[in-house]
């Protein structure tokens, strides 16, 4: 049997991958901008630590239809999980606490998922019905995702290619994780029940960077619709990865695109690497079928080791107990992924099933150097009757996590005899992956029976196919018949949100394609830097500039001037500037007195005194007429003053109100 | 094609599915004016429109599809499944407490049939070990399932049908009962149940989910588990219902058939002691009593077993405006008992008092309690209290209403004559009435307040 060989990640070239047969699909989850959550009427977006109550539940597998628990049931089971819901009264009901049957889906949300079905060129289903997913880790207190398809069998273009689009769902995001110590697992509710989409492809991209471009392709496809949420856990994908002779096997909730590569490398060598696993385990005779394994609790044997976390264990009062794997000499440091080794993979569920979570969780006898003394080695070997062939794990705990750990151990032991088992990995940020949980199969999905379901008619599609950006791809398409523009500045359009803005005007006029496209993308982006808000700037507003230009009312060099005029918004402004404005847009500013006197000496000339049968209706007669006039620019008490002074020297009053005082003036 | 292979298709989507020879179960490829969808074509809910197909995608996922829009259908292949809850044997432990699960409908424990959202009861003891194999560390445990209703449909042949079985059971020399039961009207029924088995030696806890086992979250295991519990080892003797206590997962409530009440249409925590203190707290593996004054469990086999029964009695929940001929249409129907909840302390408005002079002449036996739930009756407060003493109106304390209800069908099964009735009535069996009503027998916090909110941080409910 040759030895393992995989290239560096910046060595291999998609050859490398074809020769391995590389298979991805991906899985894009996206955040729908929607003011309600999916299934209450809780408000979606709003994103607090603070919590005001705390709630605990666990998680109790249902029984498949074989009458056999799910794989990941089983795991869950095993796992037995205290699980703690944070809650926050602004943004969690009963709802989310499974205490209150769900509302009908926000139609909003419905909307934005058809919107995108119609981008994506779906099947769109005539009815939604939907479906409780599984998820037993606790991230939806149900113990289910409600999910529902809204289309199936669409497509995208990559390059002139097609890449099948497999379905696209709506379903309600799930909590956020805070601590898994232990047995005590911690969630943040904020998140729970916000609309979600998403989009699953064939496994049809077949080298890392294929994965990683499809993945912008529907990040743009998702943004150029505006309504999906934008920032920093709005969008997750998961990748599906699978070599020949290998398994799919799907990396969880990458949020970067650019990690992707990375992580699809690690993943095919991992693949490749539990392949050669099994193949050396074959030639030395082990199989599923003859797989030898025996379990021991040595903790007296190791009692006064120099090796700090089993010392530390046994002065706990922890139990050790040691696994004896036959024939497995020497696999174990076997390497699977960049600076990772076979032995992880039993770490791996040691941690996540026998929550023995504080690392290092296990000892090997393939590392025997950084562990035990070589004569506490031989002590085990000898208590094991275990042969120099024969690889030997030590875990620590208490007595239930240390049985489910060596159960686990020997269940991942006899995996290996057969290959790749199918996992849902977590990434990791160095490109690796490390076991999340047993990726579920279709029986984890069962009707809900709390809604009824949702017709989805055609006078709905209609409405919405009118309003629908065009595709990213037929955009890029576009912009590739537009004679001179660089290509790295079709990108830079494609990416912004004014591609279609740059199309409308180079199709109406003789400018520059390139000077246009850096006013469009750099240049707005610098003025953004600058801290002016683009919003200011509407796409009539923009065309209208450009217009200009072309008609040659406006020099090229004007137009950046005139946009910062124009997107110069209040936050911009220092105090002095912002009050100035203020006062002279809004007519505030103060007017001399004198200018004032002037008008109370045309108001009390003009009065018809012989209207009025009281005279105290006089000046608040003459008050409410001036104060329309100045209000807000000279003090009222100061406008009374004046109104008295006309109204005492005033001849026909005096004549008709003899010696009346006029004092009491409002 | 028979009926069943279009189970629960009627108009244009049973004449497409007809048109192209395909039914439920046939695995099918469909064209439609969207696009194509292939899956297995599901049965129907009766209640769903008659205008789409339901389709079973491979993904897990169903969807519909307008049966209009069809436009062809290749039927591959026919895929039916049955699915039935695993059956394993449950282990007999001859040390362990032999306890008797009586079934009424309410599903305890089920699953759900993934394709079709059908719920499969599990009920047979096998059934419930391949569920919750927890209860054989606890019990031996036998079932009987008496009869298949709703909660919402429980009536006096059930009841008494119940009360004999309970009886039975006693003298058969079990440790313990438990009775599956919808929690809708699980408190009427342990209320009755209370009148009905008087004395009984063990332990009878009646139980239910609020959320369907099927689900990974459900309550029903636990309060399965706690229910079976206090069954088997509990030293409680009396009708008591076996709930969640918080709606956290941490442990059950045992409740008095009499004082328990539903409280919230969806809430695990729903099942409240009311004007008194729980009996006990509950887990799987121990029981806290909250309270010393419960009757022990004995190992004599005396139980009083009077099923007596009255239909003709009802509740009248009062509100302003109530029209007097609302009570003349029910002495003119034959009702023969009404119990009235009141406003406040026990009171009804002035033009009900003709009818209700005319009702009790014609020998409606008439009590009064209040739509409060918490407090007593106490009618000699007000005038209004007073004159509504004088029409006949016989106040009954602290009863909840449901539960007057339930007592005055029983007594008034017993008896007409209305100084028996009374008797009967006022008499309280297992704390229906109380005498006293402790402090913190009444606790409704109120959210927002800085030491509730302080409470609910600090304590996981
Ligand atoms: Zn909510």
């Amino acid at each position: 049997m040759s030895a393992f060989r995989f290239k560096p990640y910046t060595e291999m070239t998609s050859e490398d991958y074809a020769a391995i047969e590389l298979k991805c699909g991906l899985e894009v989850h996206r955040q729908l901008l929607t003011r309600r959550k999916l299934f209450c009427r809780c408000p979606a977006g709003r994103y607090s630590k603070e919590y005001h109550a705390e709630v605990l539940r666990h998680m109790r597998p249902t029984l498949s239809e074989l009458g056999e628990y799910d794989g990941t049931a089983l795991m869950e089971k095993k796992t037995r999980k205290n699980i703690y819901y944070r809650l926050n009264q602004q943004t969690v009901c009963t709802y989310e606490m499974d205490d209150t049957p769900p509302f009908f889906m926000d139609d909003e949300a419905l909307d934005i998922a058809l919107e995108l079905c119609l981008l994506l060129k779906l099947n769109i289903v005539g009815e939604l019905h939907i479906a409780r997913k599984q998820y037993l880790d606790g991230s939806i207190p149900t113990g289910f995702q409600r999910t529902a398809i809204v289309g199936v069998d669409g497509e995208l273009f990559y390059q002139g290619r097609r890449i099948g689009v497999r379905q696209l769902s709506i379903e309600e995001d799930s909590c956020r994780e805070v601590t898994d110590i232990g047995h005590d697992r911690v969630y943040l509710t904020d998140r729970l029940g916000m609309p979600l989409i998403e989009v699953v492809t064939e496994p049809e991209m077949y080298t890392p960077q294929e994965v990683a471009e499809v993945g912008e392709i529907i990040r743009l496809l998702c943004h150029s619709t505006r309504h999906v949420r934008v920032g920093s856990g709005a969008a997750r994908q998961d990748v599906n990865v699978s070599v020949r002779g290998g398994t799919r096997v799907e990396i969880k909730g990458t949020p970067q695109i650019w990690r992707n590569p990375h992580l699809i490398y690690n993943e095919a060598m991992r693949q490749c690497a539990l392949l050669h696993i099994r193949d050396l385990l074959r030639e030395r005779g082990v199989t599923s079928e003859t797989l030898q394994t025996s379990v021991a609790e040595v903790t007296r044997t190791v009692a006064n080791t120099a090796y700090v976390p089993i010392r530390k264990a046994v002065e706990d009062g922890l139990l050790v107990k040691a696994i004896a794997l036959k024939h497995f000499e020497g696999l174990l440091n076997h390497p699977t992924q960049e600076h990772t080794t076979f032995a992880k993979e039993f770490s791996d569920r040691v941690r996540v099933i026998a929550c023995l979570t504080q690392l290092p969780n296990i000892a090997h006898s393939d590392l025997a150097a950084e562990t035990l003394s070589s004569r506490e080695w031989r002590e085990v070997r000898r208590k094991m009757r275990a042969d120099a062939d024969d690889a030997l794990l030590l875990v620590w705990g208490n007595e239930a996590d240390t049985v489910t750990a060596a159960q686990e151990i020997i269940l991942r032991a006899r995996e290996a005899t057969i290959g790749v088992p199918s996992d849902t990995r977590q990434a990791y940020k160095d490109g690796t992956n490390g076991f999340e949980r047993v990726l579920p199969g279709p029986e984890r999905m069962y009707p809900d029976t709390d809604l009824p379901p949702i017709e989805i008619n055609s006078a709905r599609l209609e409405r919405l196919a009118v309003q629908i950006p065009r595709r990213v791809w037929e955009l890029d398409e576009r912009l590739q018949e537009i004679r001179g523009l660089a290509p790295q500045l079709r990108q830079q359009l494609l990416r912004s949100p004014y591609g279609e803005l740059f199309c409308r005007i180079m199709t109406s006029g003789s400018l520059s394609p390139n000077w246009l496209a850096v006013v469009l993308t750099e240049s707005l982006i610098g003025l953004r830097r600058e801290g002016c808000e683009l919003q200011f700037l509407s796409e009539p507003l923009l065309t209208e500039v450009f217009t200009a230009v072309v008609q040659q009312r406006l020099v090229p060099e004007g137009v950046m001037p005139m946009l910062r005029y124009f997107c110069r918004s209040i936050e911009t402004l220092t105090p002095v500037e912002l009050v100035n404005k203020a006062i002279y847009e809004l007519r505030l500013n103060l007017i001399p007195i004198d200018q004032v006197r002037e008008s109370v000496v045309r108001a009390v000339a003009e009065l018809p005194i012989e209207l009025f049968v009281q005279p105290d209706d006089l000046p608040r007669y003459l008050m409410g007429r001036l104060m329309e006039q100045w209000r807000g620019r000279l003090p009222g008490r100061q406008l009374a003053q004046l109104v008295r002074e006309q109204l005492t020297g005033h001849a026909g009053i005096q004549h008709k109100w003899k010696n009346y005082s006029w004092a009491m003036i409002p | 094609m028979g009926d069943d292979s279009l189970k629960g298709y009627r108009g244009v989507g049973r004449t497409v599915l007809e048109r192209h020879e395909a039914g439920v179960w046939s695995d099918v490829t469909v064209e439609t004016t969207r696009g194509r969808f292939r899956g297995i074509v599901l049965p129907r809910s009766e209640t769903a429109d008659d205008r789409h197909i339901v389709l079973k995608l491979i993904s897990g996922y169903n969807v519909g599809v307008a049966a209009e829009q069809v436009t062809s259908m290749v039927v591959h292949d026919r895929r039916e499944a049955h699915y039935k809850v695993p059956e394993k044997q449950f282990p007999f432990d001859p040390a362990k407490p032999r306890v008797k699960l009586l079934g009424t409908g309410g599903t305890i424990a089920s699953r759900l049939d993934y394709r079709t959202g059908a719920v499969i009861p599990a009920f047979s003891p096998g059934e419930l070990y391949g569920s919750v194999p927890e209860l054989a560390d606890i019990c031996n445990l036998e079932t009987e399932k008496l009869f298949g209703v709703f909660s919402e449909n429980m009536g006096p042949q059930q009841y008494i049908k119940l009360a004999q079985n309970i009886g039975e059971e006693i003298a058969k020399g079990v440790d313990g009962i438990v009775i599956g039961h919808g929690t809708d009207t699980m408190h009427h029924t342990a209320a009755i149940l209370t009148f009905m088995v008087q004395n009984p030696p063990i332990p009878i806890v009646m139980v239910g989910s609020q959320r369907s086992s099927d689900r990974p979250s459900s309550d029903a295991a636990m309060n399965l588990m706690c229910a079976v519990n206090a069954a088997a080892c509990g030293d409680i003797a009396e009708v008591m219902v076996c709930m969640f206590g918080p709606t956290s997962d941490q442990y059950c409530l045992l409740h008095r058939g009499t004082r328990v009440r539903k409280m919230h249409s969806s809430y695990r925590s729903t099942f409240r002691t009311i004007g008194e203190n729980p009996l006990a707290m509950i887990d799987p593996h121990s029981i806290t009593p909250l309270r010393q004054d419960y009757h022990h469990r004995r190992t004599d086999r005396q139980v009083t077993i009077n099923s007596a029964f009255e239909e003709k009695v009802t509740i009248l929940y009062y509100y302003p405006n109530m029209m007097p001929d609302v009570v003349d249409a029910l002495v003119e129907k034959g009702y023969k008992g009404i119990v009235i909840a009141g406003t406040g302390l026990g009171h009804v408005n002035k033009p009900l008092y003709a009818a209700i002079k005319r009702a009790t002449d014609a020998g409606v036996h008439i009590y009064m309690t209040v739509q409060t739930l918490w407090g007593y009756v106490q009618m000699y407060v007000y005038e209004t209290g007073r004159e509504l003493m004088e029409l006949g109106i016989i106040p009954a304390a602290n009863m909840l209403p449901e539960v007057a209800y339930v007592k005055l069908c029983w007594a008034l099964g017993q008896s007409t004559d209305r100084n028996e009735v009374r008797r009967l009535m006022l008499t309280s069996i297992n704390d229906e009435i109380t005498e006293r009503e402790p402090y913190n027998g009444y606790l409704i916090y109120q959210g927002a307040i800085p030491e509730v909110q302080e409470f609910l941080r600090s304590i996981k409910r």
